[in-house]
């Protein structure tokens, strides 16, 4: 398969050039090439004018470029200096130079990092200075940013953005990888944008507007999730009372008091950065983390009841990391269709699996939900993330739940399974499915939900009316900054 | 259901392509070593009499039942390493229990299958304990758990044994509930033991219970992705313990058809080392009950087979072992890279059908 | 394939913040303390075994071979791979250090286990980093093999020669020993006195000074050497990156398939070495000689949680109960019992301090049933002695596995290119 397909990029030494693309674009891909991870099939890398070709990171890291990846790259077990130093370690001669170097450094970008700590007792922001500090040290002259503020809180964030302006005004180029609009166009000089693995425009941001960008990034038209006639009944379908999740670490709690209701015909959005107890919300619905406060589903308090129990007594799962929660990769897709569900008809007959009907129903669900894949007998491993997706929406709507959580039903799904989804997902809306939508797309939170709930640092903080809100308002209020209605 | 013949060819190669290769390491080894090289192949292929027949597959059946005890928790992802100790133990208790003859007949040989399943299962399941409440990885406490079985069998044995000049035993079992054995093999002077009817009936059990029941799928569901069966709402502890006791109690059942059917009491010549036997055999037949057994023959085979190595190659018999090993490495590495190969293939396949337009989903319309 | 992969947990268990380092200080003071505990042990049950210096002796012997093949482990997991060939590794030493050892001489046999050690950790090397076969099926595979190497290679070399045989190799002349002048004798005068703590100490000093093995120093050497290396040289850091995290390595350039290759070997080449000192124990190859301590060893390192000190420690406490089995026998481990149900008992009070109530419960029960079992019996039959190490790390592991660290990666497929 081709992720990338003629990608043309030229990035000015001493600027921040931001590359945009939906998930699945081929941004990561790209960067890969760029890094001496993976080997392009064609084409050529210049750097400074000198044609290059990168087989090991080790080549990337000999032209001067640096890579901090998105999931960070570091031992956690190890101290920063040993993150630092390691596969450089005589840089800069003996320890004592190298971490007289991690000093000067620190002080020169304002990094306030104990070289001795293990970075495991480390917060995010610091760990993402410590990669920063990793590609420094080896005196990279371009630095690649990987969703650097996916997992940032925000001030994180601008002083993640502080720390690139400084780096450019030291003559460093900064590659900034992106799907966030709005941050894009604060912080960079040049906006590249790519779609399905090619680069298609680059432009100025300073006159170019969020909604031409995204419209760049998806193509011609934007499929946004079209707001429709509120289906939304009285009959609370799940409530949620004072959940509350301590952190087994002893941190800050996970989940602080948090309460709502949905009703049937109604969904719920939870808006906020990720890592802000969203995750934890989700698996304590669902009975895979265990937190004090009350559950109801329609009366039935259910708090008490194992996973198991909650699915067959009409929840539907659509887990946020469809690959570790949702599938078997190795098993063909009639038995994951039986994940999930194995307690439950048509999989079953008595204690025995029911091989004929759990086949005749994933032939219906690959027809009804157009999983594009050659049988049923294929692997899960085998299929595109979209089509994997939606063999999973298929199967948790099968049972015809009266509760569906859906966490990010839509992310690194190619356009054309979004809308499906999307479409799939209004329909049982309208049969009176009551639903909890967890999403870092704000344009599908706005489209699709009836209420947005904002979710910051474990806390259910303030109430949007999707009606009557912006994207760039939803963004404000995720950060705490500003609180709405 | 289309065959994907491609695939299980590469699959069935794998295992075949790996006995060629340990035959080839074996011979180098030979060589160097100044050995007759053909005359131990021409040793150990040449066509077994009748009577080393049945030894072949009185030896597979018992192979086969301690590998299948294996590949329960390899289904599980989960390594008992303690196969040995949980039959070793197992089979003490069941030929203590025989031997006292509480039951007449029959009864008592029924008797002694359930309890050795139950030691067997209980010993196993201490394993699962301490892995679900405490964290504590099997391969080591299983490890440990052979060690204690051995001291605790050998301190067992001294209290309750019977010994006559040399041998120190339990009582033997009464006559009446000894198991003749068939004479599957005609020509054969000896007898295949009873208790192999149990190997079949383990191995269909297997293959039932895992493959076809929720059990199982729950079972394999939790091997394949811990993480999914927890979201599937499978309780992973739970099966852990079910899967370590189930195994336990198949472990047990491998030194049923030594006791009831040749040894009739259990003493300390009593058969060692099965259970790493059976780890490898396991592996060999890809946990599957039908390559298991082909896996635990070609063991028994080769070990049969080897026996006479010494007198008639003067060559020590311990090559077996050397070809073994060599088989079970090589073979999990072919099946290692095949693997690699089917997942990319069928990568390939799906992308090219796609493009091809050979989909099952109909319309490209769904619901809306 | 379809055997499993190393099961990792569902979320990775993240330590306590509260990690003491171990100083100096404390290691002496935990030193005096066992000490101390030993002396009222001996002179409140009259075991005068469990503290004297021909029991520290013989379990300074008994605990090498378990040391080395525990380093070994350490070396291999944490590159992060799982080495369960351990007792194949030391098997292959002790036929190396038999036939070498025999025809030109204990050093050559030193120097022919490392090799035949390190021949069996390349082939696991190449399964597992090569090949990315999971670590433990490998592992079971090069047991199987190295047993079956060593029986048939022993079958060859041994057979006919004047006191060998097809199971055993002729005598094998052990390295010479030697006493620390003057501390060895002064030592000994003072142990003979039997005063309370003074002659325990005395023992110790007298046990660590008389009648030392070269090969001993070289052992203890093998663990200061490694400890440097692999906490104080880039080469160390190297590959305690691929044990924490390979992708890590990978992306800054470290070739992480050639620093598991080379821990790997290493780690055969150790536990090869620990094959040698069976060998020079017995003067002898024996077949089945190993028994089992490969796996003994992996036990200690973890019980040490994958550090030398710490494997040090365990590999003493299993050298120790053998000395004791090998010693007074039912004697010695009969007021061993006394002291672990005690230390149980005690470990109750701080556990039920900490509020961790299930473990209390556990721990009170089993103390409360050794001390039991050492009032109601006056000596241990000797199949429970030779338990003792077995149930002990059990316990150990039951109560203590969470605080465990092991290596991140540890027993995780890496290839290539995943990173990113």
């Amino acid at each position: 398969m081709i992720a990338n397909d003629e990608v043309n990029l030229v990035v000015r030494r001493g600027t921040v050039h931001a590359l945009v693309g939906e998930n699945g674009a081929g941004k990561s891909t790209l960067m890969k090439i760029l890094y001496g991870v993976q080997k392009p099939d064609s084409g050529t890398i210049r750097v400074d004018g000198k044609e290059l070709s990168f087989s090991s990171p080790s080549d990337a890291i000999a032209a001067g470029i640096g890579m901090v990846f998105q999931h960070f790259m570091l031992a956690d077990n190890l101290t920063v200096l040993e993150n630092v130093i390691l596969g450089a370690e005589k840089l800069h001669g003996n320890s004592d130079g190298a971490r007289a170097k991690i000093s000067e450094l620190a002080t020169t970008y304002g990094f306030e990092i104990d070289p001795d700590r293990l970075v495991e007792h480390l917060g995010v922001g610091d760990r993402q200075r410590v990669e920063i500090l990793k590609v420094l040290f080896r005196g990279a002259r371009t630095i690649v940013l990987d969703e650097p503020t996916a997992v940032l809180v925000p001030h994180e964030v601008d002083e993640l953005f502080d720390n690139l302006r400084d780096l450019k005004a030291d003559g460093i180029t900064v590659l900034f990888i992106s799907h966030k609009l709005d941050e894009v166009l604060s912080v960079a000089d040049d906006v590249t944008v790519m779609r399905r693995g090619t680069t298609i425009a680059t432009v100025d941001p300073k006159q170019t507007t969020a909604r031409q960008l995204a419209e760049l990034m998806v193509g011609s038209e934007l499929p946004s999730p079209s707001t429709e006639e509120s289906t939304v009944t009285d009959t609370p379908m799940l409530t949620v009372e004072h959940l509350s999740l301590p952190d087994p670490f002893g941190g800050r709690d996970l989940l602080t008091d948090v309460s709502f209701t949905i009703h049937g015909g109604e969904v719920l959005g939870i808006a906020g950065v990720e890592g802000n107890g969203q995750e934890e919300l989700v698996e304590s619905i669902m009975g895979m983390l265990h937190a004090s406060g009350s559950i109801k589903l329609d009366v039935r308090e259910i708090g008490d009841w194992p996973t198991a129990a909650r699915r067959e007594a009409g929840i539907g799962y659509i887990p946020g990391d469809r690959q570790r929660h949702g599938l078997l990769l190795d098993s063909p897709l009639w038995e994951n269709r039986i994940l999930g569900h194995q307690n439950r008809e048509p999989n079953i007959a008595g204690p025995f699996i029911d091989r004929r009907g759990a086949r005749a129903d994933t032939e219906r669900i690959v027809t009804e939900y157009d999983v594009r894949t050659p049988s049923i007998d294929t692997t899960a491993r085998a299929l595109s993330g979209g089509n994997q997706q939606k063999l999973i929406v298929g199967r948790e709507m099968s049972n015809e739940p009266s509760v569906l959580i859906a966490s990010h039903p839509t992310r690194g799904v190619d356009v054309g399974a979004q809308a499906a989804i999307w479409n799939h997902i209004k329909a049982a809306r309208r049969q009176g499915l009551a639903v909890l939508l967890i999403s870092a797309d704000l344009d599908e939170l706005i489209g699709l939900s009836d209420t947005i709930s904002v979710m910051l640092r474990g806390r259910l903080v303030a109430q949007i009316d999707p009606q009557t809100t912006t994207p760039q308002q939803l963004g404000a209020a995720m950060t705490g900054a500003e609180v709405l209605s | 259901m289309k065959m994907d013949l491609r695939r299980v060819g590469l699959s069935a190669a794998a295992p075949l392509l790996a006995v060629v290769f340990a035959i080839l390491v074996t011979s180098i080894i030979m060589l160097a070593a100044g050995d007759p090289v053909l005359k131990v192949w021409e040793t150990i292929f040449s066509e077994p009499k009748p009577r080393n027949l049945t030894n072949i597959i009185n030896s597979a059946s018992v192979l086969y039942l301690s590998a299948l005890a294996a590949a329960v928790g390899f289904r599980m992802n989960l390594f008992n390493i303690g196969v040995d100790g949980q039959y070793r133990i197992a089979a003490f208790v069941a030929a203590w229990v025989a031997g006292e003859a509480w039951l007449p007949g029959f009864l008592n040989v029924l008797l002694a299958l359930l309890v050795a399943m139950l030691v067997g299962a209980m010993w196993a399941g201490l394993a699962g304990l301490l892995r679900v409440t405490r964290g504590v990885s099997e391969v080591i406490s299983t490890i440990m758990l052979n060690a204690i079985a051995t001291a605790l069998v050998a301190f067992m044995l001294r209290k309750v044994a019977v010994s006559d000049s040399n041998n120190i035993s339990t009582t033997p079992i009464p006559e009446s509930s000894r198991l003749e054995g068939f004479a599957l093999i005609p020509g054969a002077s000896n007898t295949v033991y009873t208790m192999s009817l149990l190997a079949v009936l383990a191995g269909v059990a297997y293959w039932l219970l895992l493959g076809k029941t929720r059990f199982g799928f729950s079972l394999r569901a939790t091997g394949q992705s811990e993480t999914a069966a927890v979201a599937a709402g499978i309780s992973v502890k739970r099966m852990t313990v079910y899967a370590m006791l189930l195994s336990g109690a198949i472990a047990g059942l491998i030194g049923m058809p030594l006791l009831f059917g040749d040894s009739y009491s259990y003493g300390v010549t009593f058969q060692p080392g099965l259970g790493f036997a059976g780890i490898a055999v396991a592996l060999l037949g890809r946990n599957h009950p039908i390559g298991i057994a082909f896996g635990a023959l070609l063991f028994a085979f080769l070990n049969e087979q080897a026996n006479p190595l010494q007198i008639r190659a003067g060559v020590s018999d311990e090559i077996v072992n050397i070809i073994q090993g060599v088989i079970v490495l090589s073979v999990v590495i072919a099946y290692e890279v095949v693997r690699r190969i089917n997942n990319a293939a069928e990568q390939r396949k799906v992308a090219q059908q796609l493009a091809e337009g050979k989909v099952l989903a109909g319309t490209s319309e769904g619901v809306s | 394939m379809a055997a499993p992969t190393a099961s990792a947990p569902v979320s990775a268990p993240t330590p306590s913040a509260r990690s003491r380092k171990i100083t100096l200080p404390w290691v002496l003071l935990g030193v005096a303390g066992l000490i101390l505990l030993l002396a009222t042990l001996r002179v409140v049950t009259g075991a005068d075994d469990v503290a004297s210096s021909g029991t520290l002796r013989a379990a300074i012997r008994a605990a090498m071979p378990i040391a080395l093949a525990g380093l070994g482990g350490l070396w291999a997991e944490r590159a992060g791979v799982v080495n369960i060939g351990l007792e194949g590794m030391l098997i292959m030493g002790t036929f190396g250090a038999g036939y070498a050892g025999w025809q030109w001489g204990m050093w050559a046999g030193v120097f022919f286990a490392l090799v035949f050690g390190a021949l069996a950790g390349l082939l696991h090397a190449i399964a597992t980093v090569g090949f990315g076969v999971d670590h433990i099926v490998s592992g079971v595979a090069i047991n199987v093999i190295a047993l079956g190497a060593a029986q048939y290679l022993a079958d060859i070399a041994f057979t006919g020669k004047p006191g060998g045989g097809p199971t055993q190799s002729p005598p094998v002349e052990p390295l010479p020993t030697f006493d620390i002048p003057g501390l060895a004798d002064f030592a000994k005068e003072i142990e003979d006195k039997h005063w309370f703590f003074i002659s325990d100490t005395a023992a110790l000093v007298g046990g660590l000074t008389t009648r030392l093995s070269l090969l001993t120093l070289l052992g203890l050497s093998l663990f200061v050497i490694t400890w440097w290396v692999l906490w104080r040289t880039s080469f160390g850091l190297r590959v305690r990156a691929c044990g924490e995290s390979p992708t890590a390595a990978e992306t800054l350039g470290v070739n992480v398939y050639k620093y598991k290759y080379i821990a790997v070997i290493i780690s055969g080449a150790c536990a090869g070495i620990g094959g040698a000192f069976l060998v020079e124990d017995a003067s002898v190859y024996r077949d089945g000689q190993t028994g089992g301590r490969g796996y003994i060893g992996l036990a200690a390192m973890i019980f040490g949680n994958w550090r030398p000190g710490g494997l040090l420690l365990g590999s003493g406490l299993f050298g120790f109960t053998d000395a004791l089995r090998l010693r007074s026998g039912g004697e010695s481990v009969h007021a061993l019992v006394l002291l672990i149900g005690v230390v149980l008992i005690l470990l109750t009070g701080l556990l039920l301090y900490r509020g961790q109530r299930g473990q209390a419960a556990i721990s009170l029960l089993i103390g409360a049933g050794l001390v039991a079992l050492y009032l109601s019996t006056d000596v241990i039959p000797d199949d429970f002695t030779g338990m003792t190490p077995f149930v002990t790390t059990l316990l150990v592991l039951a109560l203590a596995s969470q605080r465990l660290r092991m290596p991140k990666a540890d027993g995780v497929r890496y290839r290539r290119g995943q990173a990113g």
